[in-house]
């Protein structure tokens, strides 16, 4: 029996609760307290993220909803929307891998849905411990399966994503995932609550014990030994439910029946109804005796707490309640009148007309106080180093073992799980460091789609590499012809309460701002997931950047291989050094610091790669990313099956004269074109750094760098970048569905 | 009223994907000596009478072709 | 010729075959048809699609055998109009006993996405009317339950018979298909089950579109005239 006192049990500190006490004139009673407990965990307040956040650049002429909304949208033209978000849930995912992953992707999707557009489109962002133990095994077998099983289900694709292993992520896997929807502009609804005297109708699955506590508990706290307890908090997802759900919601805005909608996710109808009551200044009553239920004797707390997947809440005038419940009933969807708004300001929640709770709606939702944070730059490299390579390796072994590495080597045996082509707009399933391309004919026009961020070099410097990830995302649009439109984030860090993580935070986000305003590519929404972190340390600060654009001509995407005869060149500022590379983990010797760079001349060359890209002269286009400039080239020699023979002795006049630096380093701006040689000199003279550095042809890649030289078989390279599939099989395969 | 159980199990013969998977993966987790696992269903309900159990069974809650199916009923 | 396209709840890929239908044949309508209607008057053929009908809950296309409008379709069928169903609509057509056969878990226990090549094979059906015998075309497929069953006695009369209609080229069964089965027939020709997504390789950026064959096959063999 804990002597603790509830509100600490609960996660709220004796200064937050005295705050509470101060403003109710009272104590909150017990579910006044759950609802207090969950509204302002870190979680659903941002308390140590808000501030920093104001400073992202959120406007622009195509941004048609920002960050709070349910999700993000962008004008796409023709009268259409594109909304996007992204998300995590990483504590769950650590609990149970597959409805973790599972319900992770289906709280994104019902964002975008909340906002009135059908999800056409998944990514996924995903990290993982290295994978040479079962449990990492099990755990990224179960996340794979969970997103697959859930977006499969919804006939939604899966078009892209990213896996990264690396041993801060070992206790504490990330999941984000990110959904991309259409929408008609003018059928968009956003989540504000109004009209004193509209009824509030909660729609979808019943609503049982799923969760309960999940957000404050799990997501507000550091993860520790005996967390398999935590178990029967974690939620249940079911995709058919959601897939009603969503054809539901359609027909409902399609009749024009809403007032507003919010989905149910983190601390279920607290947050939803209290979210919705705030943004539109309003009050709301919610009587737990008319929702809807799954488990007998629930109390009125666990009903404001519940958080069992696949619900809706919406505002709908009275005279249109009849029409709303029909829908339902046509999709074989529960729902239920459980309120109605006010003018009160009070967030008042009933028993069958009984008063149970009554708060201020302003004290709930925006009453947490905001933490200033602590930054401190650490001395030293606080990260584990590792050597697995050896010291005097050669430049064609090296070459291998970057290919083989986890984070680089081949993922298709995880995208092979997915649905990617359903709803037959996939033009362009993204491949190993490119852009998901979606037709959208809606708008005469086609959609891309990115996500990245490499948390490896964010710990080396979080500025900078904050804006490599947002740099990153744009390269990887501008080699399928697309122009950034916007961006949404989950920046996934550790405790913030510590100087070392707060400083981590506030230099990425300033990176971020930096980054998106130079792209001029505004954020209208995103996600913080704090507290990532156990006994043995933080995670890697890793801000994930999804980011969105549009480009004319879905016919030019330059994503064919090469071809024999094919001339080869590099193309922008690349400035390759080995600080943060991949190599430099594998020599154990990571440390702090990046070398500055600065992003004018970068955004040059990503514009003249974006519109070589369109004018359809080049069919081959990749960015230079991790394991450099001879990673890039053995890529697309594999991936073409046809080798290729280059020297980078321009490299190494320009930049760096040290071979490894030319060969293995990283850094942004660096471009791989291949096409006519003819049609690639034309790139030439044009303000960005271009040289012609080789031709493709035979069946080995051949990379020169001063005395240096990579020559491995395309073979070779390829059993290299395939071998993380036998080497990441688990032995429980199959049983967690 | 009675409450009834029904057994479904892959018929004989047939590969059942997931009893290997989950047979596969038993030393692994530190189960030697079993074998021949196979996975199959429940369902439970409640009906008047067990008059056209056989037939809900033979009709939907299993397909013969690849399943058996075993009823228990008890009377309450 | 005039398509329908049923919908049940949980059917994914029931837009895309719409969309093939009307890239097949320009001059065709199609439409959906819910789970719930009966009146199938003026259509000349059917397809049942892709997806997870139901939630694929008690086995894949178990319940939607009993919607009403299958029991519209046993009956089109009956009188030998043509019927196409793909993966979850090969699932559905099997369970309602108008293909024969069944469909189980893959071998592997995974979903697998994949563009693969399918040999057409002997069988007499207006939906091959497009190709010919032992031409191979590229088709993806996307599934978990796909691995084509059935007892000996059976699949000695489905091979005797000419009932399959398509397999999957050599070294390509993604599932552990018996026979390298893909697709089936039943005995008049007129009903197709296959597990791969014509509908899904009808668009120039796909990467193919011989899918298209599949859609244009009952117009050539004389539906809807």
């Amino acid at each position: 029996m804990s002597d603790q006192s509830p509100h600490r049990e609960l996660g709220l500190t004796d200064h937050e609760f005295e705050l509470i006490c101060q403003k109710m004139g009272r104590e909150p009673n017990g579910v006044e307290l759950a609802m207090f407990s969950l509204l302002w965990s870190e979680h659903c307040a941002y308390k140590h993220s808000r501030k920093l956040l104001k400073n992202l650049p959120t406007e622009g002429p195509r941004v048609v909803m920002g960050p709070g909304e349910n999700a993000g949208a962008v004008d796409i033209g023709n009268g259409f929307s594109i909304a996007f978000k992204v998300e995590s849930h990483n504590h769950p995912s650590a609990v149970e891998p597959f409805q973790g992953a599972a319900t992770g992707v289906g709280g994104i999707l019902r964002d975008v849905i909340a906002l009135g557009a059908r999800p056409i489109a998944i990514l996924d962002s995903l990290r993982f411990g290295e994978p040479d133990t079962e449990r990492t095994h099990y755990l990224v077998d179960g996340v794979v399966r969970g997103i697959g099983h859930y977006g499969n289900s919804m006939g939604i694709p899966t078009v892209g994503g990213e896996i990264y292993f690396e041993p801060p992520y070992e206790q504490n896997p990330l999941v984000n995932a990110m959904c991309v929807g259409l929408a008609r502009t003018d059928e968009m609804v956003r989540a504000a609550a109004a009209g004193a005297g509209n009824k509030v109708v909660l729609f979808g699955s019943l609503t049982g014990r799923d969760g309960i506590g999940g957000a404050s508990v799990l997501a507000s706290a550091e993860l520790d030994e005996g967390d398999d307890a935590k178990r029967p908090t974690v939620q249940i997802g079911d995709p058919f439910e959601e897939s009603k759900l969503l054809e539901c919601c359609q027909e409902l805005l399609a009749e024009d029946l809403l007032v507003s909608l919010q989905d149910l996710g983190a601390a279920g109808l607290t947050s939803s109804a209290g979210e919705m009551a705030s943004a539109g200044g309003t009050g709301i009553d919610i009587d737990v005796g008319l929702v809807p239920l799954r488990e007998p004797d629930m109390e009125p707390f666990e009903i404001m707490v519940s958080e069992s997947q696949e619900r809706m809440l919406a505002v709908v005038e009275p005279g249109k309640v009849d029409q709303v419940l029909a829908f339902c009933t046509k999709w074989q969807t529960a729902s239920a009148v459980i309120g109605e708004v006010t003018d009160s300001g009070t967030f008042r929640i009933l028993k069958h007309g009984e008063t149970v709770g009554e708060i201020r709606v302003e004290d709930l939702v925006d009453g947490c106080p905001l933490y200033d944070l602590d930054p401190e730059e650490p001395a030293e490299w606080t990260y584990v180093n590792r050597e697995t390579i050896e010291a005097d390796a050669a430049p064609s072994d090296i070459a291998l073992s970057l290919l083989a590495s986890p984070s680089i080597a081949s993922k298709r045996w995880a995208f092979d799980q997915y649905d990617s082509i359903v709803g037959s707009r996939t033009v362009h399933r993204a491949g190993a460091a490119d852009a998901a391309v979606l037709n959208i004919p809606e708008s005469n026009r086609a959609i891309a789609i990115a996500i990245d961020g490499n948390g490896r070099r964010v710990a080396c410097d979080p500025f900078q590499g904050t804006v490599e990830a947002t740099l990153e995302c744009a390269a990887n649009l501008a080699v399928v012809g697309a122009e950034p439109l916007g961006v949404t984030n989950c920046l996934n860090f550790g405790n913030p309460e510590k100087p070392g993580v707060a400083w981590q935070l506030s230099r990425a986000v300033e990176g971020l701002a930096a980054a998106c305003t130079a792209l001029e590519a505004p954020v209208v929404g995103g996600n913080v997931s704090l507290y990532n972190e156990t006994p043995q340390g933080p995670i890697y600060p890793t801000p994930v950047v999804g980011m969105v654009g549009e480009l004319p001509d879905p016919a030019n995407v330059a994503g064919e291989n090469w071809r024999a005869g094919d001339a080869i060149a590099l193309i922008g500022p690349f400035d390759p050094s080995l600080a943060g590379s991949e190599l430099e983990k594998q020599r154990g010797q990571l440390g702090k610091g990046l070398p500055d760079v600065e992003i004018a001349p970068v955004k040059a060359a990503i514009e003249l790669v974006r519109e070589a890209v369109r004018s359809g002269a080049v069919r081959t286009a990749t960015d230079v990313s991790d394991g450099g400039i001879a990673t890039a080239l053995a890529e697309l020699a594999i991936g073409s099956e046809i080798g290729c023979e280059t020297d980078l002795h321009p490299v190494l006049a320009r930049r760096s004269d040290n071979p490894e630096d030319a060969l293995f380093g990283e850094g942004p701006g660096g471009f791989i074109l291949a096409g006519e040689k003819a049609e690639l000199e034309k790139l030439g003279g044009q303000g960005v750094d271009f040289e012609l550095i080789g031709e493709v042809n035979g069946n080995e890649v051949i990379v020169t760098a001063g005395e240096s030289r990579v020559e491995i078989l395309v073979e070779e390279a390829a059993a290299a970048f395939d071998s993380l599939e036998d080497r990441i099989e688990s032995d429980q395969a199959g049983l967690t569905h | 009223m009675i409450q009834a159980r029904v057994l479904i199990r892959p018929k004989e013969g047939i590969l059942d994907a997931q009893g290997k998977a989950v047979e596969g993966a038993l030393p692994a987790l530190g189960f030697d000596g079993i074998e021949h696992v196979r996975v199959g269903r429940i369902v439970e309900l409640q009906a008047e009478s067990a008059d056209r159990l056989e037939e809900l069974c033979e009709k939907l809650l299993a397909n013969p072709l690849i399943e058996d199916f075993e009823i228990e009923t008890v009377d309450e | 010729m005039i398509w329908g396209v049923l919908q049940f709840p949980g059917s994914c890929d029931e837009r895309d075959a719409l969309n093939a239908c009307q890239i097949a044949d320009p001059t065709s309508e199609s439409r959906l048809v819910w789970h719930e209607e009966t009146d199938l008057s003026g259509i000349d053929g059917i397809v049942v699609p892709g997806g997870f009908s139901y939630g694929d809950y008690l086995r894949a296309g178990a319940i939607a055998q009993f919607s009403p409008a299958m029991t519209a379709v046993a009956e089109f069928a009956a009188a030998g109009g043509p019927v196409l169903g793909i993966c979850n609509g090969f699932q559905v057509l099997c369970e309602s006993g108008l293909l024969p056969g069944a469909l189980l878990t893959n071998e592997s226990t995974r979903f697998i996405c994949r563009q693969g090549d399918l040999v057409v094979a002997e069988a007499d059906s207006p939906f091959l009317a497009a190709f010919e015998p032992g031409q191979t075309i590229s088709i993806p497929f996307k599934h978990q339950s796909g691995r084509f069953f059935a007892p000996p006695d059976l699949l000695e009369q489905i091979e005797a018979n000419n009932q399959v209609a398509f397999r999957y080229a050599k070294g390509q069964n993604p599932n552990g298909s018996l026979n390298d089965i893909a697709g089936v027939t039943n005995e008049t020709g007129n009903v197709l089950g296959l597990m791969p997504h014509p509908e899904h390789a009808v668009e120039p950026f796909g990467g193919s579109m011989d899918g298209v064959g599949i859609f244009r096959g009952p117009a050539l063999a004389g539906a809807g005239a």
